[in-house]
């Protein structure tokens, strides 16, 4: 059995997935990426090899993706989050045309051909309106966590407007709209929805065409998927259970056993 | 005696400002807003008038101004915070033709014209970064009261360069710049370099002419009064005061409807 790993070092989550040359996912592991990259990748790398049962020797091939793919000692090489993802959204859904990946302080869209090229792409990394931190923030204000934001969107009945400009300036906007008695939930339905119209409106600029594949750790909260489905008038796949922040490093090493596999064939190593 | 005020709602504090008729302040208040706007003006203006030792009923005119200027329940008339910042700070400084005001959540660039009137003026009102809530990210990344910040920045030696723009995305940088064992004063004056420089790109908007006057909230900040020296390659006019310009604006405003409302039983009496 031949074994690669995918390290996604993402700007909020770093993700590693050991994959066995049977495209079987053996091992898995998220930590917060905090701000010591180099030893929090190597320890989350460890993670999923203990999940796996495996000794890191048993691994051949590991490629390192994310924002901070290039701290990453103890990787062969590196490819962007693009390139990996694109792979990842390929090998779950075959007919993925589009791919939109909203992590925590990133949001990105990218059109692939049928062969999983990225054809085109935008990325949002200079707002926190178009990311997770924006829903983070606007949780944070009403003293919610992160993880309560799922819930309690779906106990929503109504979305408050919220206009999403600006992640700081939604504060007030909370304040204001608390202060006129709007719940809640209804006012994290508002941000979750104003992030879906910046989301459509990423989309559109890489001429967005079916099917959609909707990754990142957003996308655990089912409301976001919901809304995006509703503006899109489109179904969309979305990896199930917690594959939708993993689906990068599962790209990576996809990738990696098909380099392992061209090197081989190429007698490059046997 | 007639006692004029001016009441500056802000996002973040509320100021109020009792003159005399010599345009003298003779009370000045500064809280923080919160969440009732209301009680946040009533408290201030009371405050103000504790300062100044006299009765409200003394106070003949008030005006509102600030974001918050029509919850000024108790105001006889609101009026912009641009040209309050304008008439203040060219009372202060007669010689200001431009006008920074760097508050909470908003940073505006005005230019005015030697009677203090608006001539021109652009504001950052779409997003938080290069206000004083950068500096607040700061200070929560680092754990440094804010008003400690511009005294830290100014010992710097070799201030870092601030890539992100986003206000939420910097408070990560800071500390990431931090985990990269980057000094805190180095890292402080990249904070202060990046909000003045967007500063700078409103002012120059607007027309830099001299003298620059710099007011709100963050002109209390030395190291931000720095940097903006050091970027525009002047020296900005700041005075104690300079967090009540709105307020005494306003103030100003108030005082000149109580001149003209007597003015014709002055011409009357001449008669």
């Amino acid at each position: 059995m031949i074994f690669t790993a995918g390290i996604d070092v993402g700007s909020t989550y770093t993700k590693a997935l050991i994959l066995s040359d049977e495209l079987e996912i053996v091992g898995r592991a998220i930590n917060n990426t905090g701000f010591k990259l180099a030893d929090l990748a190597r320890r989350t790398f460890e993670q999923a090899l203990n999940e796996a049962g495996l000794e890191s020797n048993k691994v051949s091939y590991i490629i390192a993706t994310g924002f901070g793919r290039h701290m990453v000692g103890f990787s062969d090489t590196a490819v962007t989050d693009l390139t990996a993802s694109a792979r990842g959204a390929n090998f779950l859904f075959p007919n993925t045309r589009t791919i939109l990946d909203v992590g925590g302080q990133t949001m990105k869209a990218s059109r692939l051909d049928a062969a999983a090229k990225v054809k085109s792409f935008r990325l949002n990394d200079k707002c926190a309106a178009g990311t997770g931190a924006f829903l983070e923030k606007t949780a944070r204000y009403m003293g919610f966590t992160t993880e309560e934001i799922g819930p309690l969107v779906a106990t929503s009945k109504e979305a408050v407007p919220i206009s999403g400009v600006c992640a700081v300036f939604a504060e007030s906007e909370v304040i204001n709209q608390l202060s006129l008695g709007a719940a809640p939930a209804d006012i994290m339905h508002g941000a979750v929805s104003s992030l879906v119209d910046r989301s459509v409106q990423l989309m559109k600029r890489v001429q967005m065409e079916p099917a959609f594949t909707l990754i990142g750790g957003i996308l655990r909260f089912e409301t976001m998927a919901r809304l995006v489905r509703e503006h899109l008038k489109s179904e969309v796949n979305v990896p199930s259970g917690d594959m939708v922040q993993f689906t990068t490093a599962l790209g990576a090493a996809i990738l990696g056993q098909q380099r392992l596999k061209k090197l081989r064939e190429s007698g490059a190593i046997v | 005696m007639a006692y004029a005020a001016g009441v500056d709602v802000g996002s973040t504090q509320t100021k109020a400002v009792i003159i005399d008729e010599s345009r003298q302040i003779v009370g000045r208040a500064l809280i923080d807003t919160g969440a009732n706007v209301v009680a946040a003006a009533e408290k201030a203006f009371a405050e103000a008038l504790e300062d100044a030792s006299i009765q409200e009923p003394e106070v003949e005119y008030v005006i509102g101004t600030g974001y918050g200027r029509y919850r000024v329940t108790f105001g006889n008339a609101q009026i912009t915070e641009i040209s309050c910042h304008g008439r203040g700070a060219v009372q202060m400084f007669p010689r200001t033709r431009t006008v920074v005001d760097m508050g909470g959540q908003d940073t505006k660039a005005i230019r005015v014209n030697p009677t203090g009137e608006i001539v021109d003026f652009c504001m950052n009102d779409k997003c938080a970064a290069g206000t004083g809530r950068f500096l607040g990210a700061a200070s929560a990344a680092l754990d440094i009261p804010l008003s400690e910040l511009g005294g830290v920045a100014l010992k710097a030696e070799r201030p870092v360069r601030i890539s992100t723009t986003c206000t939420v995305f910097a408070e990560s940088e800071v500390l990431s710049w931090l985990g990269k064992g980057k000094k805190i004063e180095d890292i402080l004056a990249g904070v202060h370099q990046s909000i003045a420089a967007r500063s700078i790109g409103l002012l120059r908007r607007v027309g830099i002419d001299e003298e620059v006057t710099f007011t709100g909230g963050v002109a209390r900040n030395i190291g931000m009064i720095d940097a903006l020296n050091r970027g525009l390659g002047l020296k900005v006019n700041v005075s104690e005061d300079s967090i009540f310009m709105g307020a005494l604006g306003a103030a100003l405003f108030a005082l000149d409807h109580i001149m003209t409302s007597r003015a014709p039983a002055l011409s009357e009496a001449l008669v």
